[in-house]
Parts: C-alpha cells; sequence; structure tokens
C-alpha cells in the first residue's frame, strides 16, 4: 500500500540565495494541492485486501503481537475474525481492550510495536499489516453507527475525569460502561486531546478525532464540560469532595524553550501551537515560511516539518543535535520525513538566532559531538542557514501547577505524576495517565493508563 | 531430456496430460486452443442420444479456503447440451487437425444394447482413438439411470463394457465413479467386460456449501439446489487412493489418473502409483490452457533430475511401497526437532501437541524470549507440529533406533491373533 507523497506547484527558484527575507505567507498552494496534501496518508484497505491480509495470520499461540501492544489486543483473534468474515466480532475484540482503537491503528508507531513483533517479520520482513486490519476493522463498526458496548445499570457513582485527551477519554468509557456516571472537565473549547489539535492531519483525515469521540460516547453516561481548567475554575480539593473519584489526564501543557536571544522574534515558534492551528484552521489560512527550520527530535519535529512542506514551504530543515539512531522519531518517522523532502541535519545546536527588527533572517547552529565522557557539547564549527520561520519542537513538559493549588497534592517526581501499577496517584481516590505520568509518550499508552485506571476506580468504589 | 510420450489402452499421446471429459472439451473451438496450448490429449465431453439435454444456469460451486480460491469445485451439469452430429463433426475435424493428440470421446446412453451399438458406429466414424464410456456422472443422469447408476453396479459395468468391445474395435476406457464403498469391485468388473483401461476419478457426490441468506445448498437455481459433482484440488487425495488400490491389485489394468490434478508434481505423484497418463479439469477451469506449459516442463525437468527415462520407467514405482497397516514397522520411531534459529515463535507447534495431542512441546521463556522445545519422552511422531510449523525446514522429524529390528503386528505382542502365537 502507498503512502501518498507531496505534491507542489511551480518550479523551484534559486533558493540558496533568496532575495526576500521574512517571506512567511498563508495559501502557497491551491485549494487543490492542499487538499491532496492533507488527506489520508495512508488510504484504508479494501475488504478484499483485508481478507487477504487477514489470511496470512498464523493465528499464533500466545502471540508476541499481543504482549507488544501496550493495550494488549488480542490480535491474532480480531484478524482470525476478519478473515471469517465476522467483522463486528473483529471491532469488538479491539475496542474491548482499547476503545480508541480506531485512532491507534491510524497512529500507532506499529513498526516498533505490533508489527515489529509479528512473527513475519521474523520470517520474511514482512509483517502483518496489523494497525490497517485494526483500522478496517474498527471502521466497519463505526460504519453501523451502534455502539460497541451497552452501559451496565447505574451505579449512581460520580467520577470526574480531568482532560478529554486518550487517557481521560477510555478512562471514561471504562468507568461508564460500569454504569458509573462520569463528568469531563476540559479546559479547551473540543475534546480529543493531542488527537485533535497534534496528530499530524494526514493521519487522522476527515474528522476522525471529532467521529470517534462521538461514537465513544454513544455509550450514554459521560458528560463533557468545556472550558473549565483545573486550578483555574476549580481545585483537586474541591474535586475530591464533590466526586467518588478523580482521573487526571492532563498531558503536558509545557514547552522548552531554546534559552536564545531572538527567540521573540514573531516567527519563532512552538512547533505545537503551529500543528494546533494547522489541525484547527482552514488550510489556505495557516502561514508558513519559504525556508523553515525545525529543532528537535521527535514525531513533533517531523510532524511540524512535513506539515510545513505540505503547506508550501518550499525548504524545510530539521536540525538535530545528535545521531539518527538517537532520535525519538521512528526510522520510519524519519523516512517520511525524508520522502516529503525534508532535509535532516543531525549532530549540529543553534547558537544564534538573527533578524531585522521583528522579523528573523538566519540561525547560526555550532556543530555537536559527544566528547570522551559522552556529554554532548558544541564545537566551534558553526554554520548559517536562511529561514524566514523556526520551529521549536525540543520537548514538551508536564506543568503541575494546577493540581498544586489545593490543600493535598499528589507526589510529581522527575516532572510526572508519580502512580503506581493501578495508575493510583500518592493521593486516596486520585488515578492519573496518559503523558503526565512516567513512561512512552503515546496515545496507545494514554489509552491503557486510562483503561487500568478505570478498572481499578471500579474495583476501589464496588470492590 | 526425459521421454513424456505417454501410452495409455493403447493410445499414444505426445505427453500424459489429457482434458477430461468436461466444458474444456466441449466443443472444437475450446478443443483447438488446448492443442495448441500443448495439451497431450483430450476426452470429448460426453455424448448422448438426440435430443439434447438442457442445463441450468447457475451451474458451478466452489470452496475457497482461506482466501485460496477454487480448493475445491462442483457442478450440476449434465452431458454435453449440443446435437450428436454437431459434436461428431467437430471431433472428426479436430482428429484431421491434430492428429498426433489423443482424441477419445466420452459416452453416455441408456442401457441398452442397441442404443450403445447405434452411437459406437457413429462414434467411430470420426476416426477419434478411442471412447471412454462415462459410468460416473453423480448427479441428473444417474436419475435418468445412467452414469453412476450403472457405474455403482459391477454386474452393470461389466455388461455395457463388453457390449461395447463387441460393437467397436476402438480401444474402451470405462470411468469409474468414486460414490461407491469399493472401487475394485467396478474395477474388476470393468476388466471381466474387456475394458483396455479404467479412469477414475469421476466427481465425487457433495453439497459444495449453503447460501444462509437463501437458505439453499449452492449452487441455488431460482432459490432451490441440489446435490453436484465434487472435484479440484481438493479430491486429489481420495482420487490418489482409489488409483493406487486398483493398480496394487490389478497391476495389468491400464489406469487414466483423473482428480485434482493441478500442477507436475500431482501428475508425478498419480504416475508413481501407477496411472499410464493423466487428465485435467479443474485445473484448466480455474486457470485456461496455459498451465499445461509447466506441468510437461516441470515434469521433464524432475524426470532429468531424477533420472527417469520415460514415463513407463517411473510408473508404479511408488505401488510396492503402498502397503496395508499391518505391513508397518512398530519399532520406527521418529520425534520431532525445532530448529530454534529458524523459530519464529508462533507456538503453533505447541498449542497443537498441547491441547490437542501429547502435551510434548513445552513453551519456555528463557531469559524473557519464548522457546519451544520438545519434550523427547512424551513425543510420538505423530508429525502435527512438523505439518503445523509454517517455516519450511524448521521442524524436522528425526529417526531414533535405526538399531531396532523391525516388527509388524501381526507379530507384535499385543496382537492376541499374532503369527507366534497361532503357531
Ligand atoms: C505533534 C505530536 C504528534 C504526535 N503524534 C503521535 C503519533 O503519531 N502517535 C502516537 O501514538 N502519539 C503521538 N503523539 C503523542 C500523543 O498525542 C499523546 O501521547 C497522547 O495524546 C497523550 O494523551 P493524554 O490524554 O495523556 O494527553 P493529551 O492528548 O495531551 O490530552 C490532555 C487533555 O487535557 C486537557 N487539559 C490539560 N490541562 C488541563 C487542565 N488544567 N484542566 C482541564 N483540562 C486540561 C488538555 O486540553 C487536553 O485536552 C504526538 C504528540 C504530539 C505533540
Ligand atoms: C463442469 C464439469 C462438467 C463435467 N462433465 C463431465 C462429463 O460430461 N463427463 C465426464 O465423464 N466427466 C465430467 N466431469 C468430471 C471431470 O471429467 C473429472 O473427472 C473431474 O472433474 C475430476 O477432475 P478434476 O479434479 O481435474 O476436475 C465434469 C466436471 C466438471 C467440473
Ligand atoms: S510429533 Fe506429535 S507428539 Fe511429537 S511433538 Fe510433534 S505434535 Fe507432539
Amino acid at each position: 500500500m502507498g503512502a501518498r507523497t507531496l505534491t507542489e506547484t511551480g518550479t523551484e527558484t534559486g533558493t540558496e540565495t533568496g532575495t526576500e527575507i521574512g517571506d512567511i505567507a498563508a495559501g502557497r498552494l491551491d485549494a487543490t494541492r492542499l487538499a491532496e496534501n492533507f488527506a489520508d496518508a495512508h488510504p484504508p484497505l479494501t475488504p478484499a485486501q483485508a481478507v487477504v491480509e487477514a489470511n496470512r495470520c498464523y493465528f499464533c499461540h500466545d502471540a508476541p503481537c499481543v504482549e507488544a501492544c501496550p493495550t494488549g489486543i488480542d490480535v491474532p483473534s480480531f484478524i482470525r475474525k476478519i478473515a471469517t468474515g465476522n467483522p463486528r466480532g473483529s471491532a469488538r475484540t479491539i475496542l474491548e481492550a482499547n476503545i480508541l482503537g480506531g485512532s491507534c491503528a491510524r497512529v500507532c508507531p506499529t513498526e516498533e510495536l505490533c508489527e515489529r513483533a509479528c512473527v513475519h517479520t521474523a520470517q520474511e520482513h514482512k509483517p502483518i499489516q496489523i494497525g490497517a486490519l485494526q483500522r478496517h476493522a474498527t471502521d466497519w463498526l463505526m460504519a453501523q453507527g451502534t455502539a460497541p458496548f451497552a452501559r451496565a445499570a447505574a451505579t449512581g457513582r460520580k467520577i470526574v475525569v480531568v482532560g478529554a485527551g486518550p487517557a481521560g477519554l477510555a478512562c471514561a468509557h471504562g468507568l461508564a460502561r460500569h454504569g458509573h456516571d462520569v463528568t469531563i472537565f476540559e479546559m479547551r473549547p473540543k475534546p480529543g486531546g493531542l488527537n485533535e489539535y497534534g496528530i499530524a492531519a494526514y493521519k487522522v483525515a476527515d474528522d476522525y478525532a471529532q467521529r470517534e469521540i462521538a461514537f465513544i460516547l454513544t455509550i450514554g453516561g459521560i458528560t463533557i464540560e468545556y472550558d473549565k481548567a483545573l486550578g483555574r475554575d476549580f481545585t483537586l480539593d474541591t474535586l475530591r469532595r464533590d466526586f467518588d473519584a478523580v482521573f487526571l489526564g492532563l498531558g503536558l501543557a509545557g514547552v522548552n524553550a531554546l534559552g536564545l536571544d531572538g527567540e521573540e522574534f514573531t516567527s519563532v515558534r512552538d512547533a505545537i501551537d503551529f500543528i494546533a492551528e494547522l489541525r484547527q484552521m482552514p488550510k489556505d489560512s495557516v502561514a508558513v515560511g519559504r525556508r523553515v527550520v525545525v529543532i528537535g527530535g521527535g514525531n513533533t519535529a517531523i510532524d511540524a516539518a512535513t506539515q510545513a512542506r505540505r503547506l508550501g514551504a518550499e525548504e524545510v530543515t530539521i536540525v538535530y543535535r545528535r545521531g539518527p539512531e538517537h532520535m525519538t522519531a521512528t526510522g520510519k518517522e524519519q523516512q517520511w520525513a525524508q520522502t516529503n523532502n525534508v532535509r535532516i541535519r543531525y549532530w549540529a545546536a543553534p547558537t544564534c538566532l538573527f533578524g531585522e527588527e521583528t522579523t528573523l533572517t538566519d540561525v547560526e547552529f555550532a556543530r555537536t559531538k559527544l566528547d570522551p565522557s559522552g556529554q554532548l557539547t558544541l564545537t566551534d564549527e558553526t554554520f548559517v542557514l536562511t529561514a524566514d520561520m523556526l520551529l521549536k519542537a525540543i520537548g514538551q513538559t508536564f506543568v503541575s501547577t494546577p493540581i498544586q493549588r489545593a490543600d493535598d497534592v499528589p507526589a510529581v517526581r522527575n516532572g510526572r505524576i508519580v502512580v503506581d501499577a493501578e495508575r493510583r496517584t500518592t493521593l486516596p481516590g486520585v488515578y492519573a495517565g496518559g503523558d503526565c505520568v512516567p513512561g512512552a509518550d503515546l496515545t496507545v499508552t494514554a489509552v491503557q493508563d486510562g483503561k487500568l485506571a478505570a478498572a481499578a476506580i471500579h474495583r476501589q468504589l464496588i470492590g | 531430456m526425459a521421454n513424456l510420450t505417454a501410452n495409455f489402452a493403447g493410445i499414444r499421446s505426445p505427453n500424459p496430460f489429457w482434458l477430461a471429459s468436461a466444458p474444456p472439451t466441449d466443443k472444437a473451438f475450446n478443443v483447438a486452443r488446448a492443442f495448441k496450448a500443448g495439451w497431450g490429449g483430450v476426452v470429448w465431453k460426453t455424448l448422448g442420444e438426440d435430443p439434447p439435454i438442457v442445463n441450468v444456469s447457475s451451474r458451478y460451486g466452489g470452496v475457497s479456503y482461506n482466501g485460496t480460491r477454487v480448493a475445491g469445485f462442483s457442478n450440476i451439469e449434465l452431458i454435453t447440451d449440443r446435437p450428436l452430429q454437431v459434436n461428431l463433426d467437430e471431433i472428426k475435424q479436430i482428429k484431421r487437425d491434430w492428429p498426433d493428440r489423443a482424441v477419445v470421446v466420452s459416452l453416455m446412453v441408456p442401457c441398452t444394447e442397441d442404443s450403445w451399438q447405434r452411437i459406437l458406429a457413429r462414434v467411430e466414424d470420426t476416426a477419434c482413438d478411442g471412447v471412454e464410456l462415462n459410468f460416473g456422472c453423480p448427479h441428473g443422469m444417474s436419475e435418468r439411470d445412467m452414469g453412476s447408476a450403472v457405474g455403482q453396479v459391477p454386474e452393470y459395468v461389466e455388461m455395457v463394457t463388453r457390449w461395447c468391445k463387441q460393437h467397436t474395435r476402438m480401444p474402451v476406457i470405462v470411468k469409474l465413479t468414486p460414490n461407491v464403498t469399493d472401487i475394485l469391485a467396478p474395477a474388476a468388473a470393468a476388466k471381466r467386460g474387456g475394458a483396455d483401461g479404467v479412469s477414475l476419478i469421476n466427481t465425487l457426490q457433495a453439497i459444495t456449501g449453503v447460501n444462509l441468506d437463501l437458505m439453499a445448498p449452492e449452487p441455488v437455481v431460482d432459490g432451490l439446489g441440489s446435490h453436484g459433482g465434487y472435484c479440484g484440488p481438493a479430491v486429489k487425495p481420495i482420487a490418489l487412493r482409489m488409483v493406487a488400490d486398483i493398480a496394487r491389485a490389478m497391476p495389468n489394468l491400464q489406469v487414466s489418473g483423473i482428480g485434482g490434478i493441478s500442477v507436475w508434481r500431482d501428475a508425478a505423484e498419480f504416475i508413481a502409483l501407477g496411472a499410464a497418463n493423466v487428465q485435467v479439469c479443474t485445473a484448466a477451469m480455474h486457470r485456461g490452457f496455459k498451465i499445461v506449459e509447466d506441468m510437461i516442463d516441470g515434469l521433464a525437468n524432475w524426470m532429468d533430475d531424477k533420472s527417469w527415462p520415460s514415463i513407463e520407467a517411473m510408473r508404479a514405482r511408488a505401488i510396492r511401497n503402498y502397503v496395508h497397516w499391518s505391513d508397518l514397522n512398530l519399532n520406527y520411531k521418529t520425534v520431532a526437532r525445532i530448529d530454534q534459529d529458524l523459530c519464529i515463535k508462533c507456538g503453533l507447534c505447541h498449542i497443537g501437541c498441547e491441547d490437542t495431542s501429547h502435551q510434548a512441546i513445552a513453551a519456555l521463556r528463557v531469559d524473557g524470549q519464548r522457546r519451544y522445545e520438545v519434550i523427547d519422552a512424551e513425543c510420538v511422531g505423530c508429525n502435527l507440529c512438523f505439518l503445523a510449523c509454517p517455516v519450511d525446514g524448521c521442524i524436522t522429524m528425526v529417526r531414533q533406533n535405526t538399531e531396532a529390528a523391525v516388527l509388524t503386528w501381526d507379530h507384535h505382542p499385543n496382537n492376541p491373533l499374532r503369527k507366534e502365537a497361532a503357531a
């Protein structure tokens, strides 16, 4: 299955000696190109392809893919059900373990998870397309418009979830299934967290995040209140008083800064903000530079760079201070950026931002290396990239102020909320999961946290 | 290069690959295309008396297995639905155009000597190479006391064969139905009647599937279905056994092997079990006549590799090793061996043995890694894991006791009727 590639208009100009500076504009590509560039990057399998692919599965015993899935989806079972013509059963098998199975099918780095563990990878380097099959089954069920699971009889228990991201939604759904009443407080005007504001547009095309949430909410018993922020509109103390249990799915609200002069130039932005704007606004209204430099080595850097190209930026360069093997973006993601004509430069870090008045013009970099003790150090060797726009993607951080405005506060260590195996914080009745707790920052791990917390809360309340 | 010339019942063909009597051989148009593609012979689609029969629409059913289409195939067609003279004229022309190929004509008429005598005279006029008596068709014709209704009664088989031998000088082949409990009975009857050879198998009575929306057996004709004749790859093992039984019991009876033959290796297996040539239907209907190119080429290359100079040289070579169960060596012991370097950790060897057999493969974790190990003392050498393992060469069955003397059931101490006990 081929991924769609970038389409451009116009011919390359002599960009090395660009004449204008601060060339930032919206609508660099016409509407058709933009629509193509932000459509589904990996179109769904046809029903025939799905059956052929499903029939490749060996139905392994103690299947390695199940173990590799953070939510432990029974992969061989759901695939067999596709092969036998039981799509409803297949989707339910998936959603039983992972209520956001549709999103995960689209956004999971499967090459690092289930598909890497697939025995076909060992046999012929051609794993079963687990993600694509998972999408096939969940899409089928969503198209039926019926909820996969029924809600148990109401228990009268009230639980509050803070944050309507993947962690919060998974927790809320698990609790609602047990018959509890869930209120979600979400500070933004829309639900979904980074599924709605962060994930690359072409991974969740056609408003998928919102459609999936509507599907999840059909279970009933979940109320979402928007523009309600913990620490501003209420505190952890009041939540603990008013509800039987609390789940925190706060994500990462902060970003790291470069700490360089010139960071205040107008076109020096956090990649996260640029992506959020791109997810929320019509694509032809999102401004992008002609020459864009992205700093960072994770998925955020890849997504910002690739989407800048797809908006029409002519030259996009990711600069990362270490080597390809150190990037948190997977090999496949790096390749994806490169097939989108994004250049990746390794072993360099920005040292100076140049500009005229409020406008960025150039970025100076020093080459880096590891000193004998293994510490990353700057060398004297420097180079300069001309840039209209710089996107910072050097990491997000957990902001603990919202939980700290309370008498009793859960423990935070190494910048994340401390939780045990059941996702209990150190504060009785308060649970947490997703990016705000330690572990891989992925949609699928956030879902698992929410699922485990829901199970633990239910046990706490019902025994 | 191996000599692929075949000689079945005195009929020679440049290679052993014939098309069986069926739609592929129903018209000159198809047969000419088949000969152009390289087929060594055809058995013309069964002729009957005028007026021709009438076929239904919706005629075939198929079995798809794990995405593999036409693993089994069935039909509810009858014999040719074209007037007799049209067929005879075309047969005559084809034989004239393709003198080196075998052209045999399949026949089915009511069970009276008169009927057989009349049609044989007209067929002889085509200068074809022989006739095949269709005693096999298990549906539609059998209800009219033809086809398998004859083939299931050895006395009728013998009687009709004898009539035909009396009324023609052409070689007479008797096509046998597998819808019997003992295939040797009709084969022996054909032999007694003077047949020059037998061909088998015709199709097996079957229902390929049920349309669960219409609640009717497939293929569905206007909401109803009847049983059909089953063939294709799924029936090959059944056909092999029947061919082998005849070859073992009646080494002098010429046999044409039919049933699920799709590739050269299938043909080699039939020949090894005694067939003098083979006939193909489903595989050609599924993929067209071009498949014969690899059948010829593959068989010749394999025969060259194995130094078999001719079909006749390798024919029936496996028959001497086809014995009764009581002749098998009970002292022969194998156990499964897993090549850990090739193992991909699918666990299928373990779960099959654990759930359904002998609990002889341990599922271990060594440093967190899966490891499947055979417990020799529990392994009975059944082959299940070896068959289930998806990796070629990963599991092998290794002989254990090369020293032990041969011990058969006839001599086994557990056998109350053993030879020594009787003595
Ligand atoms: C650019 C980018 C691309 C990514 N791509 C992928 C990918 O391809 N695949 C993948 O698996 N993962 C990806 N991730 C990671 C993934 O999106 C996150 O791991 C996941 O969304 C975490 O879910 P969460 O529920 O913990 O947090 P979030 O999704 O961040 O949701 C937190 C929610 O809480 C709300 N909130 C925060 N504070 C408060 C408060 N005080 N009061 C009320 N509400 C509050 C927020 O508004 C938000 O809605 C990506 C992340 C980024 C930034
Ligand atoms: C559609 C169809 C029609 C057939 N018609 C006849 C027939 O008229 N006479 C006959 O002797 N056998 C007939 N057969 C049986 C085939 O000749 C052959 O014996 C059988 O299909 C097994 O071979 P295969 O597995 O290669 O198909 C027919 C088979 C099929 C599929
Ligand atoms: S050969 Fe049979 S008994 Fe032995 S390990 Fe394999 S499946 Fe088990």
